[in-house]
């Protein structure tokens, strides 16, 4: 049994589970406990011992239902009738065939023994290593022949070709019973991929989304996008949204210590110590979603919904030509209204930097202060209008820092319309931001500075 | 850690079941399991679900039916060592060293030189550091706690993580280390509970040292016992038919759905009202008991007359069904 357990974790493991060395050793004594005879007891209690979280119970029921219905397998199979069934026993015929177990057992219908033989079989030639979907009928069949299935079927192939009747019959039945073999092994393998190596292709799907460039992510991945975009807001913001005092320990605040103790004659009753504050951050985001970014934009805009979901103070705004204050559609309506409502009002037109810096000057750089870091979504291309570099200028000079993401790399500022150089000094931050990953990476930097301050 | 030797009789899950109903709190097998686990390989149990569904409750009915004290921790951003543990009673010290200082130039006047004063002094071993001037907070208490205790740290996500890492001590070993004593080690370790309202996500080394139990939203099954069980005077129709309708609140898409606290409270408040029918009026007049916020409430105003004639005959027919 430690054998299926262990097992039971690598499934888990694949199903994003995590299973450490002392989870493993508190699910062996949970097992010792419980024991194995009430299927939902042992549920439970293995659950409670091993999900950490809502999501990994989920996960862990799955995968529960799916590795233990296995065992069942193992009780013979008199199911639907077709192809698939094991045939009758058959006592003398049988006899011959002793030289070859696998016949004999397929022949006795001995569908327990064939799923212990199977089960061994795949374990030698190790169908839990299973990665990839293609890799199924690979596996199928190299268990198979670990079982000796090329013996059986030159067996088959041998008492055909005889004139013998009843050889005939006997070919004919084992006929039967190697696509019976065929089926289950296929659906045994079927299984292994779904235990172990499912979960791990969505890995590589996630991974490599993660690394695509915004402009080139295609409309089917949008949920897949959100998920994975939330899952990083959400992570940045429980990394940063708490914690406002910080105390440094064992440093006298002196003069606090003195004031308060006033009343005891200046004997230091009550200590105060140190501490700092931390501020919580501050952001405002202005994104563009004109003609020349389109392609990212929804992207962008993913991201600042999530990101309003997350955190507490943020300003959204977006633009084309002109600048509007998002922050209402972001937070009372669904992601999948929102976005095309924002497009709908103010994308797709052409780019004017210098009017929506003039609209945001005009309505919104009151909210500006040394607490408050802006972060500009946007390529710089500004369709050779005024950039209005005394307004970029003046958003450097009120806030804690600006910072720049632009979709294109490096090489393309200042290539045709392109404004960025000379936006540029006026960024503590410029830097290219083209895939999730570098957006996650530059977040966590602006939110570590205010960590630290 | 093979053998626990803990106040209670010979454990099984319905005997948890039964004692927890009891004491009026009626849980799944669930729950159940994960308190049989806990008790038998002596670990902390986290319970997370959303705000309302019993996680303090748990805890507290644990307890009453154990029989064992209950020490309680209320978790907050800034809590510290000295709120959680133990704090020298730093006045007292001062106080006594105020008080003592002319004992001492009786002690110390017969001595010749600062070193035979020294030596006097370290015959009088730590005065001012022992077991008197220690201010036990609640986790000393609970490792203090002869025959065993039921220890609550509620809302463990709204601790620091400084904090969390330094109950990791505790948590798996059931010891404290206080430098002026020495090792303090439970003769029973106490069962503990972690609640957790999901504000921040909890480190894996917390995690892995619990044990982990969510409590979801009840049945309507369950949650009909619940409501026998804490709002008794309820006349059953009522109560079948307020049940049906908190579920299907349920299936709304709201900001906050309603849990079984608000559940509970709002069955006595129609029973304070001696109402013996859903009646949407009634209905619309202490929605604000079940739902908490304003946008909710105009959410659902609109579809009150079909939910309230909904839920009426679920409870005329029997239990509510609905998928």
């Amino acid at each position: 049994m430690q054998r299926t357990l262990e097992n039971f974790f690598r499934a888990l493991r694949a199903a994003e589970i995590r299973v450490s060395p002392a989870e493993s050793i508190d699910a062996h004594r949970t097992v010792e406990l419980v024991g194995y005879g009430d299927r939902q007891f042992l549920k439970d209690s293995l659950c409670v011992a091993l999900a950490k979280t809502p999501e990994e119970v989920a996960s862990f029921d799955d995968c529960f239902e799916m590795f233990f219905q296995r065992q069942e397998f193992e009780a013979p199979d008199d199911g639907a009738g077709g192809d698939g069934d094991l045939p009758e026993g058959d006592d003398d015929a049988a006899a011959d065939l002793s030289d070859l177990p696998l016949a004999e057992m397929v022949m006795s219908g001995d569908g327990a023994g064939l799923a212990a033989e199977m089960e061994q079989a795949a374990n030698r030639v190790g169908a839990a290593e299973i990665r990839f979907f293609t890799q199924r009928g690979y596996f199928a069949r190299r268990i198979l022949d670990e079982m000796g299935l090329r013996d059986l079927e030159r067996l088959i192939a041998e008492l055909r070709r005889g004139d013998d009747e009843s050889d005939a019959a006997l070919g004919q039945r084992l006929e039967q019973g190697r696509r019976y073999l065929l089926e289950e092994s296929r659906q045994y393998v079927e299984r292994q991929y779904e235990l172990y190596a499912r979960a791990n292709g969505e890995n590589l799907r996630d991974e490599f989304l993660m690394e695509t460039r915004l402009s080139n992510l295609e409309q089917r991945d949008f949920d897949r996008m959100h998920r994975i975009v939330r899952r990083m807001a959400k992570r940045l913001a429980t990394r940063y949204s708490r914690r406002r005092k910080h105390s440094k320990r064992g440093q006298l605040d002196i003069r606090r210590t003195l004031r308060r103790n006033m009343p005891h004659d200046g004997i230091p009753f009550d200590v105060v110590w140190k501490y700092t504050k931390i501020e919580r951050p501050r952001i405002v985001v202005i994104c563009d979603v004109s003609r020349s970014v389109a392609a990212a934009a929804r992207f962008l805009l993913l991201f600042l919904y999530s990101l309003n979901e997350v955190v507490e103070r943020l300003q959204a705004y977006a633009f084309s030509d002109r600048l509007i204050d998002v922050g209402d559609i972001l937070e009372h309506k669904d992601v999948d209204e929102a976005i095309p409502e924002i497009m709908v009002k103010i994308g797709f037109r052409p780019t004017d930097y210098g009017q929506a810096l003039d609209d945001y000057e005009e309505g919104f750089m009151d909210e500006l202060d040394r607490h408050t870091t802006v972060i500009i979504l946007g390529d710089g291309r500004s369709n050779f209008t005024d950039p209005r570099i005394d307004i970029m200028r003046r958003l450097h000079d009120r806030s804690r820092s600006v910072i720049w993401l632009n979709p294109e790399p490096e090489s393309f500022w200042g290539t045709g319309d392109s404004e960025m150089p000379r936006y540029r000094p006026f960024c503590h931050v410029a830097k290219t931001c083209s895939t999730v990953v570098h957006l996650e990476r530059v977040i966590d930097d602006i939110l570590k500075s205010y960590a630290r301050a | 850690m093979t053998e626990t030797a803990t106040a209670i009789p010979a454990l099984t899950v319905d005997g948890i079941v039964d004692g927890l109903g009891q004491v009026g709190y009626i849980c799944s097998r669930q729950i159940a399991t994960a308190i049989f686990v806990a008790e038998n390989l002596s670990k902390p149990i986290l319970v997370e679900g959303s705000a309302g569904v019993g996680k303090t409750e748990l805890a507290l009915s644990t307890a009453a039916w154990l029989g064992l004290p209950l020490i309680r921790m209320q978790c907050y951003e800034g809590l510290d060592e000295s709120k959680a543990l133990y704090e020298w009673k730093y006045g007292k010290q001062l106080l006594y060293t105020q008080i003592l200082k002319d004992k001492m130039g009786d002690v110390l006047g017969e001595t010749k030189g600062l070193d035979d004063a020294m030596q006097e002094l370290h015959g009088f071993g730590d005065l001012f550091f022992s077991e008197q001037f220690l201010e036990p907070r609640p986790l000393l208490k609970a490792l203090r706690q002869d025959g065993g205790a039921v220890l609550l740290i509620d809302e463990i996500d709204k601790s620091d993580e400084e904090f969390e890492a330094f109950l990791l001590e505790i948590l798996s070993a059931f010891q404290i280390s206080i430098p002026e004593i020495g090792t303090v080690t439970a003769t029973v370790p106490p069962l503990v509970f972690l609640t957790s309202n999901n504000m921040r996500e909890m480190g894996d080394a917390l995690k892995r040292r619990c044990l982990h139990l969510y409590i979801p939203l009840p049945d309507a099954k369950l949650e009909e016992q619940i409501v026998a069980a804490r709002v008794p005077d309820i006349e059953e129709k009522l109560r079948r038919k307020l049940v049906a309708f908190v579920q299907m609140l349920r299936e709304q898409d709201l900001k906050k759905l309603p849990s079984i606290s608000e559940t509970l409270d709002w069955a006595r408040v129609l029973l304070l009202l001696h109402a013996d029918d859903l009646a949407p009026d009634l209905v619309r007049d202490t929605l604000n008991v079940l739902l908490k916020f304003e946008q909710d409430v105009d959410a659902v105003r609109p579809q009150l007359a079909e939910l309230t004639r909904k839920s009426r005959q679920a409870g005329d027919r029997g239990y509510a069904t609905h998928a």
